[in-house]
């Protein structure tokens, strides 16, 4: 009850129900935004429990989903002017798909909301809408035993859910297959930003240090070298961790291939001929680049397997098998050539 | 441009058609439709499109269907391989695969 976004209560015949409207305020989006970077991101909850959606009454539809204050806000927005109930199940703060996919969204957790929240003194119908990527984690069936509640499962989007419940609980096969257009990846650019940049930094900095040594380096060109090669090496590295973390998520359905580290390795080459066109190392130094970058991209595009929507587990063991060999490889050789460089120029 | 198809002949999803009861709702929890109705009857229609989540599986009255769930995820593998907890695996980063746009 005793949180911002909540505005006042509703009376019920199982107590009091905070109630919430459609309306995002300038704190939840500031909110959002925040988490989107990563700031606060894993404590970004709310308080399980059933809210009134406006002023819903005991026919109106209930809604169920996870305690991460993006996916309420998301739900609530998108639901525009109806009333409904919402009842959050305690996930730890993280999104329905990932709850359902660990385990912490589950029919058991559904089951002991409805009854920790009274839900049958407070709806007159025995039936709840469960988002459908809680279906991994939910069973239908299973929670009609349990609670006594049948369950519908409601669209993927919470954006088509209006046009769900105005058809009678019925969804069309768009509203049931999981898209992955360039919008919801431009979103994840922050988070994959944030990550490749921390190491990012830590490499290029480890780089620019070794990136003195080299012929006269205790001689006094030390520093003219770490400034020189080094810095150089630092801001390949830089920027692979840009090609990796933006151009990744941004090109993903156009990069050549279907294993994610492939299509990683393609664009570490596209990202390599725009710097090389630009600062013409000398050949083994540019082929040390080569290797590095190779590297980076191909980890950092692999990685976004975790953040997209049609990965299998199966998958991602099999890519990985020759994947993390050739980025350990190519990324070897990248250093070795690039250490050698000012020696053999 | 292959888009948005991943790896295939990988997934570990099985149908027994002799228990399938042909209800339907794996091709309603299915979020990639891998799945379909003919002659009363579900069939993977799209195996290659198949994501290992586990939803179909579970949701199957009749325990038909059969998969070995799970995330795919390199991070979490990569966790997995270095005896790091699954707890606090990448992969939830909340964001992919939630309402508005994991882990």
């Amino acid at each position: 009850m005793n949180q911002p976004f909540v505005s006042g209560a509703l009376e019920t015949p199982a107590g009091q129900v905070p109630r919430v409207t459609s309306r995002l305020t300038f704190a939840d989006r500031l909110g959002g935004c925040k988490a989107r970077w990563g700031l606060g991101r894993m404590n970004y909850k709310v308080d399980p429990g059933l809210y009134a959606l406006h002023s819903p009454g005991d026919s109106s539809p209930v809604l169920v989903t996870a305690n991460y204050k993006l996916t309420l806000d998301a739900l609530r927005r998108e639901l525009g002017g109806l009333d409904a109930w919402i009842l959050v199940v305690d996930t730890n703060g993280i999104n329905v798909w990932c709850a359902a996919g660990k385990g912490t969204f589950g029919t058991e957790g559904v089951a002991a909301a409805i009854r920790d929240h009274g839900l049958e003194k407070v709806v007159s119908h025995r039936r709840v809408i469960l988002p459908q990527l809680g279906a991994p984690g939910a069973a239908a069936h299973e929670l009609k035993r349990l609670s006594g509640f049948g369950a519908v499962f409601g669209p993927i989007a919470a954006s088509h859910l209006p046009v769900f419940l105005a058809r009678g609980l019925k969804a069309t096969p768009v509203m049931r297959k999981k898209q992955f257009p360039w919008r919801e990846r431009a979103v994840l650019i922050p988070m994959e930003l944030v990550a490749a940049l921390k190491w990012g930094l830590m490499i290029a900095a480890a780089l620019t240090i070794l990136g003195g040594l080299g012929p006269g380096s205790f001689s006094g060109s030390y520093l003219a070298n770490a400034l020189g090669h080094g810095l150089w090496a630092g801001a390949a590295v830089l920027w692979a961790a840009l090609a990796g973390s933006v151009g990744g998520p941004l090109l993903l359905p156009w990069l050549p291939g279907r294993a994610f580290a492939l299509k990683g390795l393609w664009l570490g080459l596209g990202a390599w001929l725009a710097l090389t066109a630009l600062a013409r190392p000398a050949p083994l130094e540019g082929l040390g680049w080569l290797g590095l970058m190779l590297a980076l991209v191909s980890f950092l595009v692999m990685n976004f397997t975790g953040a997209s929507t049609y990965t299998s587990l199966s998958g991602v063991k099999k890519e990985m098998r020759w994947a993390v060999p050739a980025q350990i490889g190519l990324g070897a050789l990248g250093l070795i050539a690039w250490l050698a460089s000012p020696w053999l120029v | 441009m292959t888009g948005m198809r991943y790896l295939k002949n990988v997934t570990t999803l099985k149908l027994d058609p002799e228990r399938c009861l042909g209800c339907g709702l794996c091709l309603e929890v299915c979020p990639q439709a891998v799945l379909a109705l003919a002659v009363g009857k579900a069939v993977i229609a799209d195996r290659d499109a198949c994501m290992e989540c586990g939803a179909c599986a579970l949701n199957c009255p009749a325990g038909a269907l059969e998969v070995q769930a799970g995330v795919g995820c390199a991070q979490a593998v990569i966790n997995g391989a270095l005896g790091r907890g699954g707890g606090s695996a990448c992969c939830c980063s909340p964001d992919s695969r939630s309402v508005g746009g994991c882990c």
